[in-house]
């Protein structure tokens, strides 16, 4: 690099920093932020101070509908590689732990994009779920469900009670799942 | 080499003197040498039973580990490892590497062969990128790859004799399966059930690799070689259009019906068998009708693909209880007569045995006292329902909805036993079974299908049955009377594939990774070793330089790898239940070796 002795070394353990980053995350990733509630939005889903979907979780253990249809969805489509309640696998990363470092932006990009880690005799290989629509009407929930997994707001296992399907979501639900 | 070469002319004559073209007879002889492992489950019949004896029920406990080998490669190993002569042919999960090692140099190196294959087949394989072994047949070694290629491979050179392409991933098809050799044709089937892939048997032939023949799961009679007036279910004809007038509309076209288990023939009756896996979707409300022929039991004659007989297990399944596991052929004495039977341990937790010339059904009993989704099946010749599970309402998924939770069901989608195959001894006449010993909540709900995309529509939560801590039972089972003989319970499903021996021992792998032999007549446990990982292939054995060896691949993954590794929860324990049972992952991590077992040398 050309550099004196000393920035050489930092310019060294920067770089190694921002590698040691993308091996197991984007480089950019932030950390979601407070998951507290803070409004609901026209659909039914529960946000934060930053817009980003959340869960909302009664005192005596009530998950939102969205949690609950997480919980659905993630393991209709995830858990296969992902393992039960976002717990891992032998061949792929526990998004309960993922949840609680990486933001809902890079979640969505991860699972839009798909993933691959080719390391020599353990090949991780994710595939874009952008055409699936199973993934795709349903990725807020599955954000929501695993971020509340990550803060062990949920325990494992099937929520016992949830709110009731918000009016407008069925219709949402049809309409996604048939459209374009 | 000289050795191996003699091995291939010892059947008649006059073919070898004719420079011995075809395989035809070649596998029946080769599997006569108990010395050698020539071929997935030991033998035509499936039986994975070997006449070897000096390793024996009164000094296996002596038995070490005399060689290893990793494989380079750390995901589920399933299958085992070929011997013929002196050469060690080793598979691998995806990359599919396979080994040819020199038994005659401490398992050196002979040859390599990994084939370039496009990464993105591994996340279209729902259930681990595993491999189920090798085929070995007129100097050739069969490797049927994660993207569907049949490879053929010199077995002295491991260069490429021909390579055919079977299936797509890119609409969710991919290769999983061991390929078998019967007579002059080697045989492949296709994974894609959770996929909606409408699934076939490929044969091709082992000379030059064309394509003999294919016959679908379900669709016309065309696609599935079914004639209506010829092929018999329970003794009577199918007729016209059995398997699509099961399915509402097309869906047959994405009808599912995999068959990626192992297969088994009989060269008296020119029969092969193998079964038929779940239909496409899991959401059975979506999937109206009797979805024939999924979950079936298939006899095909082996040079025609023709189907002699089926035999649906599970109509409109509501559970994904797969019937590809494996059909073990032996010849056992019923109400005083000599039948030629077919034996069948099923997802759904029957144990199965038929007449495998006729098809008829002889025994149907629950191998696990916990299945609970039937009471039995209907044995009354005279019923319309003759041969049909029945089921248990409550225990219906369909029954209970979609969006709603069916709780309570055993065995779960994993069965009473998935792939990890039985074995058979004719000492004991008693099938050796690795369990699994698990119930489970499923909810189907709607999904829509995309080429190429996980095709499922339903969650489910696994637990043990209420009351046991166990999630597995090795047993030992009478296929005459359908009882269970013992029962050994074990930690975990137990996942590995047994063999029995002439030595009176049986052996099995678990998951936590511990190699077991146990006494066939009584089921005492007489040795044990932990490899370095856990054990989801199948134990096998022959004899080097007048010693026997027994050798297991260890390399945890496959479904037990992503159900158990965190563990299970206990069932609606209310809020914040907490724990739950053993995980998997505090004893085992990945791995990817061979261990190979012998008395030590005195």
């Amino acid at each position: 690099m050309g550099r004196q002795g000393g920035n050489v070394r930092i310019a060294a353990a920067s770089l190694a920093v921002v590698l040691s980053l993308s091996w197991g995350l984007p480089a950019f990733a932030d950390p979601p932020g407070n998951p507290a509630a803070v409004k609901q939005d026209e659909d039914g889903y529960w946000r934060d101070k930053n817009g980003d979907p959340t869960y909302k979780i009664a005192p005596e253990g009530t998950v939102d509908f969205a949690t609950y249809a997480g919980f659905r969805r993630y393991h209709s489509d995830c858990h296969v590689c992902h393992g039960p309640d976002g717990m891992g696998s032998t061949y792929a990363p526990a998004l309960a732990d993922s949840l609680k470092t990486i933001d809902y932006t890079t979640f969505a990009g991860i699972v839009v994009n798909g993933r691959k880690d080719l390391i020599n005799g353990n090949d991780k290989v994710m595939p874009t779920f952008a055409e699936n629509k199973n993934v795709t009407c349903f990725l807020n929930d599955i954000y929501i469900y695993l971020r509340a997994r990550s803060q062990d707001a949920v325990p494992r296992g099937r929520p016992a009670k949830h709110e009731p399907k918000p009016a407008t979501y069925d219709a949402n639900e049809t309409k996604c799942l048939a459209g374009d | 080499m000289r050795k191996y070469l003699l091995a291939t002319c010892v059947s008649a004559v006059a073919l070898c003197g004719a420079g011995f073209a075809y395989a035809d007879d070649e596998q029946a002889t080769l599997q006569k040498d108990p010395k050698q492992f020539t071929t997935q489950r030991g033998n035509y019949a499936a039986t994975a039973y070997s006449e070897l004896n000096q390793i024996n029920a009164s000094n296996v406990a002596k038995i070490a580990p005399a060689w290893t080998f990793s494989t380079g490669v750390l995901r589920g190993h399933e299958g085992a490892p070929l011997v013929i002569g002196d050469v060690m042919y080793v598979h691998t999960p995806f990359p599919n590497i396979v080994y040819a090692l020199d038994l005659n140099d401490d398992g050196k190196i002979l040859w390599k062969y990994e084939p370039k294959q496009d990464p993105n087949v591994i996340p279209v394989m729902c259930c681990d990128t595993v491999n189920r072994g090798l085929a070995y047949g007129d100097g050739k070694v069969f490797l049927h790859q994660a993207d569907t290629t049949l490879v053929a491979l010199d077995a002295k050179t491991g260069q490429v004799a021909w390579s055919q392409k079977d299936g797509d991933p890119s609409k969710g098809q991919t290769g999983t399966d061991a390929p078998f050799i019967f007579k002059d044709k080697v045989f492949i089937g296709v994974s894609g059930g959770e996929f909606g892939v409408r699934s076939w048997v490929s044969a091709y032939n082992v000379k030059d690799g064309k394509l003999a023949w294919r016959g679908f799961s379900m669709g016309p009679d065309s696609d599935t070689l079914i004639d209506p007036t010829a092929t018999t279910a329970l003794g009577k004809p199918v007729g016209a259009d059995s398997s699509t007038k099961t399915w509402q509309g097309d869906q047959w076209k994405i009808g599912g019906g995999a068959t990626w288990g192992w297969y088994a023939f009989d060269p008296a009756l020119n029969l092969m068998y193998y079964g038929s896996g779940n239909p496409s979707t899991w959401n059975p409300k979506q999937r109206p009708g009797d979805n024939k022929w999924s979950m079936t039991v298939w006899a095909r004659d082996v040079d025609t693909g023709k189907a002699k007989w089926v035999y649906q297990m599970t109509p409109h399944d509501e559970w994904d209880y797969d019937g590809v596991n494996e059909m073990i052929l032996t010849d056992q004495k019923i109400g005083g007569a000599d039948r030629k039977l077919l034996t069948h341990f099923d997802r759904n937790g029957f144990g199965y045995t038929l007449d495998r010339a006729s098809g008829e059904l002889l025994v149907a009993e629950k191998f696990d006292p916990a299945v609970n989704w039937a009471t039995g099946v209907n044995m009354d010749k005279n019923s319309a329902d003759y041969g049909k599970p029945i089921r248990v309402k409550a225990m219906s998924t369909e029954a209970g909805g979609e969006d709603e939770n069916t709780q309570g069901i055993c065995p779960a989608a994993l069965g009473s036993k998935d792939e990890q195959p039985a074995a058979y001894s004719p000492q004991t006449e008693l099938f050796y079974v690795p369990t699994n010993h698990v119930c489970m909540d499923y909810e189907p709900f709607k999904v829509s299908y995309t080429a190429g995309q996980p095709y499922v529509g339903a969650t489910l939560a696994m637990y043990p049955p209420k009351g046991d801590k166990n999630m597995g039972n090795f047993i030992a089972w009478d296929g005459k009377t359908g009882k269970i003989v013992w029962s050994n319970p074990e930690q975990f499903s137990a996942w590995g594939g047994a063999l029995a021996t002439a030595g009176g021992v049986v052996f099995y792998g678990t998951l936590e990774g511990y190699l077991k032999a146990v006494d066939a007549k009584t089921g005492k446990e007489l040795y044990k070793f932990k490899t370095p990982s856990g054990i989801i292939g199948n134990v096998m054995t022959y004899e080097h330089a007048g010693r026997q060896y027994v050798g297991i691949l260890s390399g945890v993954g496959g479904w037990a790898g992503i159900g158990l590794a965190a563990g299970l929860t206990k069932p609606n324990d209310g809020l914040g239940a907490v724990g739950g049972y053993a995980a998997l992952s505090n004893y085992t991590a990945l791995g990817g070796q061979l261990t190979v077992f012998a008395l030590p040398n005195n």
